[in-house]
């Protein structure tokens, strides 16, 4: 199993955010995770990639057998954990390539392999704009800085190419895509999954699912995972809204 | 959370001085202390003639009728001027015709801090003088300058070999009643670097000098004094280190620069003095004059600094634009770290018409640091349509660190231009968390995030120093994030 989470509970300047979340992860698959605003979902994605002001109060999360919460933050990331960001930064100054070279080479130098050399770097970059139709110009400014919406999205995936991780969380990735964006990247996202590989795909909308067809779906709601299914979960939901899920889990933790 | 950016800076500012080490040499020193006598004392030992010694002396007496300033934004520290010595050379040190000549344990100690000086070893087309203590020991590419005229030596090589030339100009920028320091290194240089490009010649290498303190108990007081002739092109670099001392060791330089009709000079500083320890013991304190002039038309001075040493830096790098169409720049990245303080800005003084000015000014605070930046737009009722563009950031590393800006305008002339555009902004914990993400770990994500920010300024630099002090930013940063 690439990823078992099992009990996580965490807080936030002490407020309880994540009340027991389990969720087990097997490479080669793709989970959705839906939900209400507010309902804990950035809030998992930054609490597995080792965000510092979430405690995590309770449970476990395994990742390729090994004890994830150990790990800081670049450790996670550099034992293949890869976080597509809701709201990406920006960095005046840094160019998106030489910060690419770096953690690349960061990265690489953590599985004892080799600083890569120029031509065998540009030779990917090449190969992973073209994946995700990241325009050149982009690569060689400064990170995300002045990058409309949907260039920052594209550049996660852009650097998820390029970084090829085990696991990708992507959150919220299609917000702020445009209709021919949101098929591009799905695409790209597509032709790098593989059997070595998971996704977890945090979104609100059901389109983003019918390009990326998710193995399994599951609600988070109020820090729990209240429902899981299949991709029929997801269009259910795009047709009766999250109160009809809402309900048990409150008669039920009463 | 909030203690995250407190371990960075703990970090940041524990890092150690790379080049804290001294060099064992036998040394000539002179008797610590400040008299009419020490300054014939240093004057005789470089047998210099009569109108150099007058001078010198003419420059202790204004030191001696000089007040303390008194507009800073630090507590200035009592400097014991009785208890340094105002000369020290290494013994052998007579004149050196070849760098073989040259004592190994000198050459030892420049290759140490990465300053080469037999020729195969150098930089490609760099010339480098490399001061030590108070004398310069060894200039290299001699012959290369020669033939096309221009002139790179010390500054004391200059005055036997070229008194016409360095009488001439000598304080005619910095004159030696302008402030107290200066007027103190009028009294007592000791060495420096002496630059003069002919007419039309465009110097076909960069220039450097690399200055280093190494005794115990006494001061640098170099005098670099560069002309560039009409129409002639010259790019200039200094560099300085000094070893770990418990006490602070005064540096007071003066730098004249002398820019005619179509000339342009370019004059870059890596300043990386002992800045003391976490505590705030011991460091170098730099006390600088550098100006510069504009003498003709269109003529171009631009001053680039990177400053990442000393316990207080405390310098404002000038530009007098007298000639019509000529410009001034300044480009700065000062960081301070622990205890350190800078003070540092420019002035620019647009005297003659359609005069241009640019300063950009780019303040980086860690540890407790306080970094202010101090700059004053003069424009002159002749000045017509004087235009100067001012962008000065300041980036804080934690929050026990401190950055002010004080610019000051005074316009005499209404068809002037003046624009000041300042911005204060914070490493993010969000932006090191994403680069965290990505696999590179906080002190590099630092590093990554400074060099970012000082990008404007480093690309001013020579390519081949750019690199070099883009390293010196990051370790100068280095454990200040955790
Ligand atoms: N740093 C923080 N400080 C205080 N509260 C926080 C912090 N980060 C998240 N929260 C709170 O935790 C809860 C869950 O937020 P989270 O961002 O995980 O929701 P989400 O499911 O991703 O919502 P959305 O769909 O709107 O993106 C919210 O109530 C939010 O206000
Ligand atoms: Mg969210």
């Amino acid at each position: 199993m690439l990823l078992n989470i099992k009990n996580l509970q965490a807080k936030v300047e002490d407020k309880q955010i994540l009340k027991g979340v389990n969720l087990q992860v097997n490479a080669g698959e793709v989970h959705a995770i839906m939900g209400p605003n507010g309902s804990g979902k950035s809030s998992l994605a930054s609490v597995l990639a080792g965000r510092e002001n979430f405690e995590v109060t309770g449970g476990k999360v395994l990742f390729d057998d090994k004890d994830l919460l150990e790990f800081s933050p670049e450790d996670r990331a550099r034992e293949g954990l890869f976080l597509a960001f809701q709201y990406p930064v920006e960095i005046p100054g840094v160019s998106n390539i030489n910060f690419l070279r770096t953690a690349l080479n960061e990265i690489r130098a953590y599985h004892n392999q080799p600083t890569l050399e120029s031509k065998e770097f540009l030779r990917l970059t090449r190969e992973n704009q073209k994946l995700v139709e990241f325009d050149a110009k982009l690569t060689n400014r400064s990170l995300n800085e002045g990058f409309s919406g949907g260039e920052k999205k594209r550049n996660e995936i852009f650097q998820l190419a390029m970084l090829n991780p085990k696991l990708s969380i992507l959150d919220e990735t299609d917000s702020g895509l445009d209709i021919d964006a949101l098929r591009i990247v799905a695409n790209g996202v597509n032709k790098l999954r593989s059997d070595k590989n998971a996704f977890i795909v945090i979104t609100h909308y059901q389109r983003l699912l019918d390009y990326i067809v998710p193995d399994f779906v599951h609600v988070l709601y109020d820090g729990r995972i209240v429902k899981s299914g299949t991709r029929e979960l997801a269009l259910e939901l795009e047709e009766k809204g999250y109160d009809w899920i809402k309900e048990p889990v409150t008669s039920a933790s009463i | 959370m909030a203690n995250k950016s407190d371990d960075i800076l703990e970090e940041y500012s524990s890092k150690e001085y790379e080049y804290g080490f001294v060099t064992n040499i036998e040394m000539e020193i002179a008797p610590k202390g400040l008299s009419e006598e020490t300054i014939h004392y240093i004057s005789a030992k470089k047998q210099e003639p009569q109108w150099l010694l007058d001078w010198r002396l003419k420059g202790y007496h204004s030191f001696l009728k000089a007040e303390d300033p008194h507009w800073q934004n630090f507590d200035l520290p009592k400097v014991d001027f009785q208890g340094i010595s105002y000369y020290a050379a290494p013994k052998s040190s007579a004149k050196f015709k070849s760098i073989d000549e040259v004592d190994p344990e000198l050459i030892a100690t420049f290759e140490k801090l990465g300053i080469p000086l037999s020729e195969q070893k150098i930089l490609a087309g760099v010339a480098v003088d490399a001061v030590f203590d108070s004398v310069s020991v060894a200039t290299t590419f001699k012959a290369t300058l020669k033939e096309h005229g221009i002139i790179f030596s010390s500054i004391s090589e200059a005055v036997k070999e070229h008194p016409e030339l360095v009488q001439k100009y000598l304080g005619s920028v910095v004159p030696h009643s302008d402030n107290i320091y200066a007027s103190l290194n009028s009294a007592v240089f000791s060495d420096g670097s002496f630059v003069y490009i002919p007419k039309g010649v465009r110097c076909p290498m960069e220039l450097s000098t690399y200055f280093r303190i190494n005794t115990e108990n006494t001061g640098q007081f170099e005098r670099t004094l560069i002309i560039a002739d009409e129409g002639s092109y010259v790019s200039y670099l200094e560099g300085c280190t000094a070893p770990k001392r418990d006490e602070n060791q005064l540096h007071a330089a003066v730098v004249e620069l002398i820019a005619m009709e179509n000339a342009e000079i370019k004059y870059s500083t890596v300043q990386n003095w002992y800045p003391g320890d976490k505590e705030g013991n011991g460091g170098i304190y730099n006390f600088v004059t550098k100006r510069g002039v504009c003498r003709g038309a269109n003529a171009k001075i631009s001053w680039t600094q990177v400053e990442t040493g000393s316990a207080i830096t405390w310098k404002y790098p000038s530009v007098i634009l007298q000639g019509d169409n000529s410009s001034g720049e300044f480009y700065s990245v000062a960081v301070t770290k622990g205890k350190q303080i800078a003070d540092t800005g420019t002035k620019m003084h647009h005297i003659g018409k359609n005069t241009k000015s640019r300063i950009i000014s780019k303040g980086i605070s860690a540890g407790e640091g306080q970094n202010s930046y101090r700059g004053l737009v003069q424009v002159g009722t002749r000045a017509d349509n004087a235009r100067n563009f001012t962008q000065c950031d300041s980036l804080l590393i934690g929050d026990r660190c401190g950055a002010h800006t004080f610019p000051y305008i005074e316009s005499k002339n209404s068809t002037a231009t003046i624009e000041h555009e300042a911005t204060t902004s914070k490493i993010g914990e969000d932006q090191i968390f994403y680069l965290n993400q990505r696999g590179i770990d906080t002190e590099k994500a630092v590093a990554l995030i400074v060099n970012g920010y000082a990008k404007e300024v480093l690309n001013q630099l020579p390519m081949e120093f750019a690199v070099e002090a883009q390293k010196l930013l990051s370790i100068s940063l280095e454990g200040s994030v955790g």
